[in-house]
């Protein structure tokens, strides 16, 4: 099933958990990984899984993330037997953990998803070497300008630039498909934070080892 | 906040005026407008702590509020920074000369793991400008960094920044180790930072968690007070 959702919609809106429930899992994830998991569920016939997801930019607030994510458990509590909240700790420093374990569900492991999409083990072993490095993603590649540019006021005060990113020396872009037109838009980006584009094809890493146990 | 910047000749402003169009001005992340009213200000006799105080101190003031309230963001607190280190440039070597009052010492640094200084160097600003004296590590700071320092020279609070979930935790591994030596207690010990939350601080033993600049100047003075009033007692 290809996604019939925009990726502006999925950072402002998400995406809805289907009007008739199929699953008897819901995926509740963050409307950043909503491809990728679709992907997933379509390469491995996880028919047994719905998904909905909230609104990407929630990444720009992470303190809301517990609370929506909460709300959102007990909405749909009823209609699944499992619900499996599809975020890292996403910035939440711990909360988004705590609150899962009082509501009873689980969710991925790992600080946020440029560790899972490289796998939070070797993420862990090589992220203390790589503290300058600033990550993208696919959709974060697509999303730079709603990310990136405009909350960050770069958009409309570029002289800020280096007040953000004078301590980075690269940008590591990470691929979850390969794909030139997203490897073109990454370049633009590093280009736009005046920063050297290294691409690392990752995949979809961790993501779906958690997914397949769920 | 104004929309007839182009029409004000600054230097034709009263004192008053002045000073309320500095407000204005560091709202709107106009450092040369800054500058230019700092060095007006002092030709006309106002001692440096004055403007300082005055001026820009209550001019941040009042963007802090409005970054709390949620009407201001990052970036524009960050150009209202900006314009307020123009000031502070001009201003820091008369402070010194002035005699200026100094209501502490305090270290400051991100830790390890960690190259994010938006926060810190914020905090930074506000301190002095509340009449800190602060010694700035920079990024990255592993806990030797924090204790050379410490043992080489007098100070009253220890600042530590964090913006990243998985660097957080080490802040937990500098107080350990001034608990192990001792030296714990001789210090305030705030912190800092985005992921960051009050009961966070807590746990790791930090005497108390700064959402903002503007809490981490007024949490600063408050134990500096208790530290004086303990002192007198």
């Amino acid at each position: 099933m290809a996604l019939s959702v925009d990726d502006t919609t999925l950072t402002e809106k998400g995406l809805n958990a289907p009007d008739v429930k199929i699953g008897r899992v819901l995926l509740l994830a963050c409307g950043a990984l909503a491809h990728e998991i679709l992907a997933l569920k379509r390469l491995n016939n996880w028919d047994h899984m719905d998904l909905k997801c909230l609104p990407a930019k929630y990444h720009l607030y992470p303190d809301k993330i517990p609370k929506v994510v909460e709300e959102a458990v007990h909405k749909h509590r009823n209609d699944y037997e499992t619900i499996f909240v599809v975020y890292a700790d996403c910035g939440t420093g711990g909360l988004l953990q705590a609150k899962c374990a009082e509501l009873g569900v689980e969710m991925v492991a790992g600080p946020h998803c440029y560790s899972f999409f490289e796998g939070n083990d070797v993420f862990a072993k090589t992220s203390e070497d790589e503290i300058t490095a600033f990550y993208l993603t696919d959709f974060l590649v697509k999303q730079f300008d709603a990310f990136i540019m405009k909350p960050m006021g770069l958009d409309r005060h570029p002289e800020l630039r280096d007040m953000y990113f004078g301590n980075y020396t690269k940008v590591v872009y990470q691929a979850q498909i390969n794909d030139p037109v997203l490897d073109a838009k990454a370049q633009e980006c590093a280009d736009k934070l005046g920063l050297p584009l290294e691409r690392r094809f990752t995949g979809y890493g961790d993501l779906e080892v958690a997914l397949k146990a769920v | 906040m104004s929309d007839e910047e182009d029409d004000i000749i600054l230097s034709e402003l009263s004192d008053d005026e002045l000073v309320l169009q500095m407000h204005d001005d560091l709202y709107d992340g106009m450092k040369e407008e800054i500058e230019e009213s700092v060095n007006i200000l002092l030709d006309r006799g106002w001692m440096p702590y004055d403007v300082l105080t005055k001026a820009l101190v209550e001019g941040m003031r009042i963007v802090g509020i409005d970054f709390r309230d949620g009407i201001l963001f990052v970036p524009e607190v960050l150009l209202a920074a900006n314009a307020m280190k123009g000031g502070m440039f001009i201003l820091k070597p008369l402070l010194a000369e002035t005699g200026a009052p100094r209501l502490g010492n305090m270290l400051i640094g991100t830790v390890k793991g960690d190259i994010h200084d938006i926060g810190k160097n914020l905090v930074t600003m506000m301190m002095e400008g509340a009449g800190f004296e602060v010694k700035d590590l920079g990024i990255n700071n592993p806990v030797e960094n924090y204790l050379d320092e410490l043992d080489s020279n007098e100070y009253d609070i220890l600042g530590m920044s964090a913006l990243l979930t998985t660097t957080m935790p080490y802040m937990k591994v500098v107080i350990d180790t001034m608990v192990e030596k001792g030296m714990r207690d001789d210090y305030v010990v705030l912190v800092g930072g985005a992921p960051l939350n009050e009961e966070f601080g807590k746990a790791i033993g930090a005497d108390a968690y700064c959402r903002d600049a503007a809490v981490a100047v007024e949490t600063a003075k408050e134990y500096m007070a208790k530290k004086h009033n303990q002192m007198s007692a």
